[in-house]
């Protein structure tokens, strides 16, 4: 069971990589299909590996990502 | 599992239209989490300005104004005065504020005028399709700069958390940039307190945030972070140019 | 409430004051500094806020923001301060914001001079700035218009959310005439459901003048230019004196208007038959009035202090029926009675075409 989980809100991604390069973990990908706007959004590849670091989600400029972590959430 | 990271509720259902990996969308989301955290939506009014973040009026879930190029200053000015308890904060870019606005910025930070100022600096007019700004970089290509900017044709980039800080009037100046996820948490962290401080009623308050361009640079997203981080931040130099909260030792 | 004697501009400013003013925004300009000092003197100790702007372009876009946050706001300043002004005022007509504009008129183009003129009638009721739009423009005629006409442009701003410009001069901003106010001319005060005073309770408000589409950008503009048509079936103001049985009718406005009384008094001793027609709201004109009056046989003369601007609004008014003539003076020079008189009698005497 992965500590975190990044649920994408794939019809507004816009495909920009932002996040894909931000997380340190490589759990998104650009990925095959495309939304009603014609991007390929992103992914999760490897959601086991996520740790709900939210640092993709910081990154994103179109509040994409929605991010879960286990642990209790920090003060 | 918790969540611990969403949509801010000061933004919005609409979706953005800025181009992919556009900083914009960052700060605004930015913006609405200082809002969020301070808990004033209700009291907040925004003020768009002219240039890509013009439509800032649809993004914002809260009262919104949109104001003439550059004038947003003096339209927050006159909302804040009639309505001294509200929050009232300005989204311009670097045309807007540091070309055409000039004097309205000036005066307001003079004044000590007691709003929140977003100034979004990506060295170029991104709305009209990527001329020449006043923060545009030597040797900067841009549509009106083909050959690159030259001190001898356009002279120097105005640097303006350093220009405002020559001045009495402000309480917070601070430049940050967006071009990685560490510098994005820092920026959130100043325009929280460009909020508290109008707030606390302690004046002026501007957050330079260096942002991109990509589509105007002529890069991909990611690229024009890095070009971001290698050429404007050694050129503008982050970091806090005012506190007043620093001197009262808090 | 007694009369007390007071300069045009004092009045104008008490009146402002009086109809529940929250803010003031001006910059400096000849002749009209005495309505900012009035404001810094007495708008701070009851309830309002005063602020010197940087500019005219400053102090019109804080005006659109106090305005845009249901507060009742104006300015005031002189033609160039006004041409800079503009873009501003554009913007406040197309995002619908009340608010009082003074334009206390000085000659021009250009830099001009400080002398009293009246070559902004264009400016001010053609729009003035860029696209299809309309101020109401009022024009005092004497010191206690000056009040009493400041009073009804805030009613009006209110009711019709629109930009409401005076339309005075030095003169009348510089004469002393008593001038009477009542006790209490603080208005009924107006819901503004549409201001930006932070989304508590309701959806959020937003002041804009921006569309890109066009469909709904038309659409936005027919609302707007249907908001005029009935501006100009109810708030059409003039007034007129021995028009009976007039065969010239002289035309003017604010300090023409003055001249031009004397003027028919004095050919009224002579026994001309000469009328006084004074439209009060420039914008909307008084055209159907003009109509009515105009006739075969019966002629018009215009008395202005510019090259001949109003006088189209009366051409166009009788559309062909009378003759218009013009008796005007510029740079500044203010029409004698004599001279209107003399122009009166050549026309009565056909020695005008
Ligand atoms: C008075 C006026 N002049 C010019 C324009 C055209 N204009 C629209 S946006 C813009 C530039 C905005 O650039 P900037 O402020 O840097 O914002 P960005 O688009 O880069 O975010 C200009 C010049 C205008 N709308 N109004
Ligand atoms: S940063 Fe956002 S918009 Fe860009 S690829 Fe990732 S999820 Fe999509
Ligand atoms: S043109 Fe530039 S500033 Fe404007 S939305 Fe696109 S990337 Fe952003």
């Amino acid at each position: 069971m992965p500590r975190g989980e990044v649920i994408v809100n794939s019809e507004l991604c816009k495909e920009c990589s932002l996040c894909v390069v931000a997380c340190p973990q490589d759990v998104l990908a650009i990925g095959k299909a495309i939304n009603s706007k014609g991007y390929h959004s992103v992914e999760a590849v490897a959601p086991e590996k996520c740790t709900g670091c939210t640092l993709c989600a910081v990154m994103c400029p179109d509040v994409v990502l929605t991010i879960r972590r286990k642990s209790p959430e920090r003060k | 599992m918790n969540t611990v990271f969403q949509k801010p509720e000061t933004l919005t259902d609409v979706q953005m239209h800025y181009c992919p990996g556009c900083t914009h969308g960052i700060i605004h989301r930015l913006v609405a989490e200082a809002i969020d955290s301070l808990g004033v939506r209700e009291q907040t009014v925004g003020v768009a300005s002219v240039g890509c973040s013009v439509f800032a009026y649809d993004y914002f879930n809260c009262d919104m104004q949109q104001a003439a190029h550059g004038r947003a200053p003096a339209v927050a000015t006159g909302i804040k005065r009639v309505l001294p308890e509200s929050i009232v904060f300005t989204y311009q870019g670097d045309g807007d504020l540091a070309s055409i606005g000039m004097a309205e910025i000036v005066h307001a930070a003079a004044r000590g005028e007691n709003i929140t100022v977003i100034f979004v600096n990506n060295a170029i007019y991104g709305m009209t399709s990527g001329q020449m700004a006043p923060t545009s970089l030597l040797g900067q290509k841009t549509a009106t700069s083909p050959r690159g900017r030259t001190v001898e044709e356009m002279g120097y980039p105005i640097k303006v958390c350093e220009l405002l800080a020559t001045l009495d009037g402000p309480a917070y100046l601070t430049r940050v940039s967006t071009h990685d996820s560490r510098h994005v948490l820092q920026a959130g962290k100043a325009i929280k307190k460009a909020f508290e401080i109008q707030q606390q009623k302690k004046g002026f308050a501007l957050v330079e945030v260096l942002s991109t361009c990509s589509v105007n640079w002529g890069m991909t997203p990611v690229n024009a972070l890095k070009w971001m981080e290698e050429n404007m931040v050694p050129y503008y130099p982050l970091g806090v140019y005012r506190d007043v909260t620093a001197k009262e030792g808090n | 409430m007694a009369k007390v004697l007071m300069k045009g501009n004092e009045a104008l400013s008490e009146a402002a004051i009086r109809a529940g003013l929250k803010a003031f925004y001006g910059y400096p300009i000849t002749p009209q500094n005495e309505v900012p000092a009035y404001m810094a003197e007495h708008l701070p100790l009851r309830g309002g806020v005063y602020l010197q702007a940087e500019s005219e372009v400053s102090a019109i876009n804080m005006v659109y923001g106090a305005a845009g946050a249901g507060a009742r706001v104006m300015t005031s300043s002189s033609s160039p301060g006004i041409s800079l002004k503009q873009e501003g005022i554009s913007y406040i007509a197309a995002a619908q914001l009340p608010c009082v504009i003074v334009n206390v008129v000085r000659n021009g183009p250009g830099l001009g001079g400080i002398q009293p003129a009246q070559g902004d009638y264009f400016q001010a009721v053609k729009g003035g700035g860029h696209g299809d739009y309309r101020l109401i423009v009022l024009a005092p005629g004497n010191v206690q218009e000056m009040a009493d006409l400041t009073t009804l442009g805030f009613d009006l701003a209110d009711k019709w959310r629109n930009p409401v410009m005076i339309l005075s001069d030095g003169i009348l901003g510089q004469m002393m005439e008593p001038v009477e106010f009542s006790e209490n001319q603080e208005t009924v005060k107006v819901e503004k459901p549409w201001a930006t005073t932070g989304a508590v309770n309701r959806e959020r408000n937003v002041v804009n003048s921006l569309d890109i589409i066009p469909e709904t950008a038309e659409k936005n503009m027919t609302a707007l230019l249907a908001k005029y048509d009935r501006i100009k079936e109810e708030e059409v103001r003039w007034q007129e004196d021995n028009t009976e049985d007039a065969d010239v009718i002289l035309v003017g406005y604010g300090t023409s208007a003055r001249v031009a009384r004397s003027a028919m008094e004095l050919a009224r001793k002579e026994g001309l038959k000469v009328g006084l027609f004074r439209p009060i709201t420039l914008w909307p004109f008084p055209e159907q009035r003009l109509r009515e009056l105009a006739k075969p046989g019966r002629k018009f003369l215009a008395v202005e202090m510019s090259a001949g601007q109003m006088i189209e609004d009366v051409r166009l008014a009788v559309n062909g029926i009378s003759p218009v003539y013009l008796s005007n003076r510029l740079g500044g020079m203010v029409p004698t009675p004599e001279d209107v008189l003399k122009k009166t009698r050549d026309i009565v005497e056909g020695r005008v075409n």
